[in-house]
C-alpha cells in the first residue's frame, strides 16, 4: 500500500487536521484574549499556507518556462487557484478575529492583513489576464511572467508594507516560536494539516484536470462527427501524432 | 547596445514628432489636480497628503504611457520586426524601460511647479522629492515595462495594463510617499528617516529591473 497515493494522502490529511483541531479545543489553553484566540490557529496557517502556495507556484512557472512542459504550467495555475481560496478564507476569518477583537471588521494599522490584501489584490488578475489571451501556448507562458513577478512581489511587499508601520500596536504574537509550549506544538500540527489539505485539494485538481483532458481526447478519437468535445483550457493535453512543444 | 540605443531613439523621436504621451499625461496630471482640490476642499497641502495627492497622480499619468508604450509596435508590427532582427528581448526591455523613465521624468518636470503653484507648497521641499521621484520612476519603469509587454499581446489591453500595474505598484506608493511626506512638510523640508523608504525603492527597483531582465525573451518568442 503506497502512502503516498492520492487516497490514502487525503485520508491522513483529514486525520491530522481533526488532530490538529481537537488540541485546539482540547490541548492548547486558553489564551488571556478568551476564546476568540482559538480562530489564530486557523487563520495564520491558512495564510502562511496560502503565501507559500504562492511561492511554490512561481517556481513551478520557473520550470515552465524553463522546460516548456505544460505540465509545470498546469501545476502553477492550480496552486495560484487554490491559495487564491484560501487568500479569501485568510480574509474573511481575519476579519472575524479583528470584529472579536478590536470590533472592527478590517483595520489599517495592521500590516499583516493590509499586505495579505495587496498580494491577494494582484493575484485575482491573474484570472483576467490568463483569459485574455487566446493562444494557448503564450497564455501559459505570460501566466508563467506573472506568477513569477508575482512571487517575487511577495515577499517585498510584506517589506515595505511593514516599514509604514511603525509598531507602536502591540502585536500579540511576534512569532510562533514566541508562543507557549503547548500552543506552539498545537499551531505546528494545524498548519501542517492545513498544508497537507492545500497539497491533497491540488492534487485532486490536477488529477481531475488530466482526466478530463484524457476523457476529450477519447472522445474525440471514438466519434469525430460528434462536434467539438469540452476541454479544460489549461490542462496538459499533446494532441496525439503531433510532437511536443 | 546598438539595439538599445535604436529603439531607445527611435520611441523619443516618435514621441517628439507626435507628442502624443507627454501633453496627455501633462494634462492628465493638472486635471487631477483640480480634482483633488475639490474632492478634499483643500487649497493648501502639506506632509502626507500633499505626498499621497502628488504620488497617485505621478502613478496614474504613468498608467497612460505604459498603456501607450508599444502602441506602434503592436499595430504595426515592430513586434515581428524585432522577432525576426538577430537582437535579444533584454534590448528592448531596456530600451522600452529608459523611454518610460524619461517620460516620467518629463511629466514630473511639468507637474511638480504646477503642484507647487496650486497648493502652495514650497519649491525646495519639491526640488528634494524630484530625487525621490526619479526613484519611484525607475521601478514603475522597470515594471511598467514589463507589464505593458504582457497587457500588448492580450485581448483586453488597456484593462490589464491598470489591473495588473496598481497592485504591483503598491510598494512604490509606500516607498515614495514615506520619503516625500516629510520633504513636504509645512514647516519646510525635513529629511526625517527618509533613507528607510529610499532603502525599500531601491531594492524595489533592482528586483523588478532583474526579473525584467530575466523574463523577457519569454514574451517575444511565438
Amino acid at each position: 500500500m503506497n502512502p503516498f497515493s492520492l487516497r490514502n494522502f487525503s485520508i491522513l490529511a483529514a486525520l491530522v487536521l481533526i488532530a490538529g483541531y481537537a488540541m485546539v479545543f482540547f490541548y492548547a489553553p486558553q489564551d488571556v484574549e478568551g476564546f476568540i484566540q482559538k480562530i489564530f490557529y486557523l487563520h495564520v496557517p491558512l495564510a502562511i499556507v496560502a503565501l507559500i502556495g504562492f511561492v511554490v507556484a512561481a517556481i513551478h512557472s520557473i520550470r515552465h518556462l524553463r522546460t516548456g512542459d505544460p505540465k509545470h504550467d498546469a501545476r502553477s495555475y492550480v496552486s495560484i487557484h487554490l491559495s487564491i481560496i484560501f487568500g479569501v478564507a485568510v480574509l474573511i476569518t481575519g476579519g472575524i478575529w479583528a470584529k472579536a477583537q478590536w470590533g472592527v471588521w478590517w483595520v489599517w494599522d495592521e500590516p499583516t492583513l493590509v499586505s495579505f490584501l495587496i498580494v491577494f489584490l494582484l493575484y485575482c488578475t491573474y484570472y483576467p489576464l490568463r483569459y485574455a489571451i487566446e493562444d494557448r501556448e503564450r497564455q501559459a507562458r505570460y501566466a508563467s511572467v506573472f506568477a513569477i513577478t508575482a512571487g517575487a512581489f511577495v515577499p517585498l511587499n510584506f517589506m515595505a508594507v511593514r516599514l509604514a508601520d511603525p509598531f507602536i500596536h502591540p502585536r500579540t504574537f511576534s512569532s510562533a516560536g514566541g508562543l507557549p509550549g503547548e500552543m506552539a506544538i498545537t499551531f505546528l500540527v494545524c498548519i501542517i494539516g492545513v498544508a497537507m489539505l492545500w497539497v491533497a485539494l491540488i492534487r485532486y485538481e490536477l488529477a481531475s484536470k488530466m482526466t478530463q483532458g484524457r476523457i476529450a481526447r477519447l472522445r474525440r478519437a471514438l466519434d469525430e462527427d460528434a462536434g467539438p468535445a469540452p476541454r479544460s483550457r489549461i490542462a496538459p493535453q499533446p494532441e496525439p501524432g503531433s510532437t511536443g512543444a | 547596445m546598438n539595439a538599445f540605443r535604436a529603439i531607445l531613439a527611435k520611441d523619443l523621436r516618435v514621441e517628439l514628432r507626435t507628442f502624443e504621451a507627454l501633453p496627455a499625461m501633462a494634462l492628465f496630471a493638472l486635471t487631477s489636480f483640480v480634482l483633488f482640490r475639490f474632492g478634499l476642499d483643500q487649497e493648501t497641502l502639506e506632509g502626507n497628503l500633499a505626498a499621497g495627492v502628488l504620488l497617485a497622480t505621478v502613478l496614474f499619468a504613468s498608467l497612460l504611457a505604459v498603456n501607450r508604450i508599444f502602441l506602434a509596435e503592436a499595430e504595426q508590427g515592430g513586434f515581428d520586426a524585432i522577432r525576426l532582427a538577430p537582437i535579444d528581448g533584454t534590448a528592448l526591455y531596456l530600451a522600452k524601460a529608459s523611454a518610460l523613465v524619461i517620460f516620467l521624468f518629463c511629466l514630473e518636470l511639468i507637474a511638480l511647479p504646477a503642484f507647487s503653484i496650486l497648493f502652495r507648497v514650497g519649491l525646495e521641499g519639491l526640488a528634494a522629492t524630484l530625487l525621490v521621484l526619479l526613484l519611484a520612476d525607475l521601478g514603475i519603469a522597470a515594471v511598467g515595462a514589463l507589464v505593458a509587454a504582457i497587457a500588448t499581446n492580450s485581448r483586453a489591453r488597456d484593462l490589464i495594463a491598470p489591473l495588473l500595474l496598481l497592485p504591483l505598484l503598491v510598494p512604490v506608493m509606500i516607498g515614495a510617499a514615506g520619503a516625500a511626506a516629510p520633504l513636504l512638510a509645512e514647516s519646510g523640508p525635513a529629511f526625517g528617516d527618509a533613507w528607510r523608504w529610499l532603502a525599500v525603492l531601491a531594492v524595489y527597483d533592482v528586483i523588478f529591473i532583474v526579473i525584467g531582465y530575466a523574463v523577457y525573451d519569454f514574451l517575444l518568442e511565438d
